[in-house]
């Protein structure tokens, strides 16, 4: 299971990575796609709607079935990942480098874990 | 508690994900995911253990009798080393269960059920049973594989002669040798694609499971089984069928032969008449997936209720299969799906889906 340390981890199993002062990427998990199993579909936010601690912002497709995904910050969401639509398979690839979307103006940070935090609450779950 | 197949530990070794099952733990994929499980049946071979699979044999001089009285296709004439699907029908004409008939002797017959139905089906064909027959559960001593796809003569022509093996679709050999073990062979399954099921004692289900895994045949779990059938469209029950749905609706007809003198079901279908809705075949005309249990509609009108949906790995996009009102259920007519607060466009589709060349 990989666990990127500069990352920080909510506990339904997205990642935030901090790139700036009110800015974060976000994107799911290793144990998640795992989880998961073979992602087909995935239904993105736009440019410019709000996302907020808590609340779904998007949802992964497996073959088996839907899942929401939830936002660890409250922002406004500056960029998707558009080539996730064409080719969902990159979040089973490489979890940590196929982020969904880019935040901005981020005025609240759910209750983020650190990856030893969040490795031990993955073991918990297993 | 949930049985094991004769092959739980197999599936655990492989990495399998197990789960619960119409009452067994078996695997919704191995580490290869549903994907790959599902390409391999096309394109190669897989293995599937499908030993939860019900199975019950009717004998006696008046066992075909009972079939035709009980079932909706006919089994008059049919030979030994033949196979046939069926439905079982209430009363009211709606599906008991469908499940496929081998004829082994003029007096025995070999009967696959569906496991969640199988206690049901059972009692069903016991309490319908008339003069001399008795139908034994033989679900326990029973382990069933699964293989399946273009590479499965080349794999199972490594144990067996290939004249020992049914040729035709839908027949059947018994006392087949694999790997040591005695089973029974047919040219069945529920993926659409070219192969075999093996029939066993539990005893030897890992010798032979072992013998077509080392010939490189790939396993495969609960979820490429459900892509697999749904890209060929097969009917699952509890999803297409069930007790209040018609086998006319469902597109079944072909297996229930109104010309016999009476089985159960067959006044109720008369009395039903021309179906309202149909089953028909949906695919998603841009992005999204379609599940079960969603509203169709044409316009702003419901025209039906999706039963089965995914998306078809081989195909490469989303399908469903709906019950849809008649006059929506051509081939070509648009319509959208509602999907999590969401409109989904699709087209109606011929059936099946993919249809092996």
């Amino acid at each position: 299971m990989n666990i990127p340390e500069n990352l920080l981890y909510l506990d339904s199993h997205e990642w935030v990575e901090k790139t700036g002062e009110k800015t974060a990427r976000i994107g799911l998990t290793d144990f998640a796609q795992d989880q998961l199993g073979d992602l087909v579909f995935v239904n993105l936010p736009e440019e410019g709607d709000s996302v907020a601690v808590g609340e779904s912002f998007a949802d992964v497709e497996s073959v088996k079935a839907v899942s929401d995904i939830y936002s660890p910050v409250t922002g406004t969401v500056a960029a998707i990942n558009a080539d996730l639509l064409d080719a969902p398979e990159a979040i089973n690839q490489d979890p940590y480098g196929a982020w969904l979307i880019e935040v901005t103006d981020i005025t609240e940070y759910g209750e983020l874990m650190d990856a030893v935090a969040y490795q031990a609450f993955c073991e918990e779950q297993n | 508690m949930e049985k094991r197949t004769p092959l739980y530990e197999r599936h655990v070794e492989l990495g399998g994900r197990v789960v619960p099952f119409a009452g067994f733990l078996l695997p919704v994929q191995y580490k290869t995911g549903v994907i790959a499980e599902h390409m391999a049946v096309r394109e190669h071979a897989g293995l599937f253990d499908v030993s939860h699979m019900g199975e019950a044999v009717l004998e006696g001089p008046d066992a075909e009798k009972n079939l035709n009285a009980i079932l909706s296709n006919d089994f008059s004439g049919m030979p030994i080393g033949g196979a046939r699907y069926t439905l079982m029908l209430n009363e009211r004409g709606g599906v008991v269960d469908d499940l496929i008939v081998y004829r082994c002797g003029e007096e025995r017959f070999f009967l696959v059920l569906n496991a969640s139905n199988t206690e049901k089906d059972v009692n069903w064909l016991r309490g319908h049973l008339r003069g001399e027959a008795t139908l034994e559960d033989i679900s326990d001593r029973t382990a069933q594989i699964a293989l399946q796809g273009p590479d499965a003569k080349a794999m199972i022509t490594k144990f067996v002669p290939e004249e020992a093996l049914p040729k035709k679709y839908y027949s059947f050999v018994e006392h087949v040798s694999v790997a040591g073990v005695d089973c029974m062979i047919s040219r069945t399954g529920y993926t659409g694609e070219f192969g075999y099921e093996l029939y066993m004692d539990p005893s030897g289900a890992a010798a032979v499971w072992d013998a077509l895994y080392r010939e490189g045949a790939v396993p495969c779990g609960l979820g490429a089984r459900d892509t697999l059938r749904l890209e060929a469209a097969m009917p699952l029950y509890g999803h297409e069928l069930d007790d209040e749905t018609d086998p006319i609706s469902a597109g079944l007809g072909f297996a229930v032969k109104l010309e016999k003198p009476n089985f159960i079901g067959k006044s109720a279908l008369i009395a039903r008449g021309e179906p309202v809705r149909v089953r028909v075949g949906l695919k998603v005309t841009r992005r999204g997936i379609i599940r079960e249990h969603e509203t169709v509609y044409a316009g702003e009108t419901e025209v039906g209720k999706t039963t089965s949906g995914t998306h078809c790995p081989y195909l490469g996009a989303g399908y469903a299969m709906a019950y849809l009102d008649k006059a929506s259920a051509a081939v070509g007519t648009q319509v959208e799906v509602s999907v999590r607060g969401r409109r989904i466009a699709a087209e109606v589709v011929p059936l099946p889906f993919y249809k092996r060349a």
